[in-house]
């Protein structure tokens, strides 16, 4: 496979949307921007006056469809060196140094076929709206269900479009699980994802399902360890750890 | 590298002593991040083996009863992700490469490897990068058995390089004449992997 040489380039921003109370999203024209596969990455350079420089990498939460800007969804992390100057300092028109698009095993588009159950938790969410977003916007008919974990739920991000999805497109259902303080008169899951859990969600698709996993250490493993006593073959079972290390 | 400067952005400092210690780019961690492609292994010790194949005059296999039997060294070094985290003085339990090496005569023809895991992964290494105690096999890390998340029961670790290069669950290193691209450098990783030349992705 030929890759392209990714070079920085100096993306404007366009738009910030808060999500939540922790994330935002924030929307980039890019120069030099080219499609990408949904679930890759861009990595973010800041620059100091005196040449200080430091990089972090956040996951695509828009579809290729949307040309020439990618939009990136960030959470802010009290204590990070980045995410803080993103949430608290940036502002639409501002520059933003960016390359990408970055990684190749972690994506799903169309072509790759169904069923599709992407698994997220907390803000490990965004790269499997990517994928979500690419679908519907190429009115795919995969059977595809997103199984997301959130603490409470003021917490659940992209919740009003997830949803709308679901009502405009009967081969599509997400289902959400609290950890903390689910919304008032909940009745589903409130619970860390589990086995049991994961079975239910992912009965019609049987043993077919493309799975992709994404969120933090604990639930990765949780899940994709589940997945693998339920005799899922390992190559459908793709995997990206996202959380606040640092970030 | 000069960069367009970031509006307000001043950076988070660290000693000089810290600071001259990060590849650039990377930002110090004091826990240790998991990354994975797939889920973990778990590969029973009783069927776990270690093997140097290739370009060898005789291929050799150990059990990991005998691995244990190999002499040790103990290692305190840096970690550096391409994921932009870097991990000061961490400390294993390991078997170096060149003691590995030693039961098997290399072909003069072999100047690469590619080591390879349970679970399918890959990743390609000169093996003038493995030699000289620049590489080693590790087992237990502060002072504990390794654990699964992080490449248990045994990891490849080549500390000069990112650490995708260092291979969780590793079963085997293949000597090969040519540098093949492994997993990641497949998918648009960088082919060698240096941080301090910041070899991030293909074409750095």
């Amino acid at each position: 496979m030929v890759q392209p040489v990714l070079e920085w380039q100096a993306g404007r921003v366009t738009a910030i949307r808060p999500e939540t109370r922790q994330t935002k999203s924030f929307s980039f024209a890019l120069p030099k921007w080219m499609a990408h596969r949904p679930g890759q990455h861009y990595d973010v350079r800041l620059t100091a006056p005196d040449g200080y420089q430091t990089q972090r990498s956040y996951s695509i939460a828009s579809p290729p469809e949307r040309l020439g800007e990618i939009e990136l969804t960030v959470e802010r992390i009290p204590d990070g060196e980045v995410s803080p100057y993103l949430h608290d300092v940036l502002m639409p028109g501002d520059q933003l140094e960016l390359r990408g698009p970055i990684g190749g095993y972690f994506v799903w588009e169309v072509s790759l076929g169904g069923p599709l159950l992407l698994v997220g938790g907390g803000s490990g969410v965004v790269p499997l709206m990517a994928m979500l977003r690419h679908r519907a916007a190429q009115h795919s008919t995969l059977p595809a269900r997103i199984l997301y974990s959130s603490r409470s739920a003021e917490d659940v991000i992209y919740r009003d479009e997830l949803d709308g999805m679901a009502a405009a497109d009967p081969t599509f259902e997400p289902f959400y699980t609290f950890t903390r303080q689910p919304p008032a008169g909940w009745t589903g899951y409130r619970r860390r994802i589990d086995a049991t859990m994961l079975a239910e969600v992912m009965r019609p698709f049987d043993r077919r399902a493309r799975v992709y996993v994404c969120g933090p250490t604990l639930l990765v493993e949780a899940v994709a360890n589940a997945l693998v006593q339920m005799e899922l073959p390992i190559e459908q079972i793709r995997t990206e750890r996202f959380g606040p290390t640092g970030a | 590298m000069a960069g367009l400067i970031s509006r307000g952005f001043l950076g988070r400092r660290r000693p000089a002593e810290v600071e001259n210690r990060l590849p650039p780019g990377q930002y110090l961690v004091t826990d240790f991040p998991v990354l994975s492609a797939g889920p973990t292994p778990h590969t029973p010790l009783d069927r776990w083996s270690f093997t140097i194949e290739g370009l060898v005059q005789s291929p050799v296999t150990w059990s990991w009863e005998e691995f244990q039997k190999l002499p040790t060294q103990t290692y305190t070094i840096d970690i550096s992700c391409v994921t932009k985290w870097t991990k000061l003085d961490t400390k294993w339990l390991a078997v170096s490469v060149d003691t590995l090496l030693q039961a098997v005569q290399v072909d003069p023809a072999g100047r690469y490897v590619m080591a390879y895991s349970d679970g399918g992964y890959t990743t390609n290494l000169p093996l003038d990068e493995m030699v000289n105690g620049q590489a080693f096999v590790a087992y237990q890390f502060d002072d504990k058995p390794l654990e699964p998340v992080h490449g248990g029961p045994a990891r490849l670790v080549v500390p000069h390089l990112y650490f995708w290069k260092s291979a969780k669950w590793i079963r085997g290193l293949r000597v090969v004449e040519r540098n093949q691209p492994g997993f990641w450098e497949s998918l648009g990783y960088h082919i060698h992997g240096d941080p301090w030349k910041e070899e991030r992705y293909s074409g750095d």
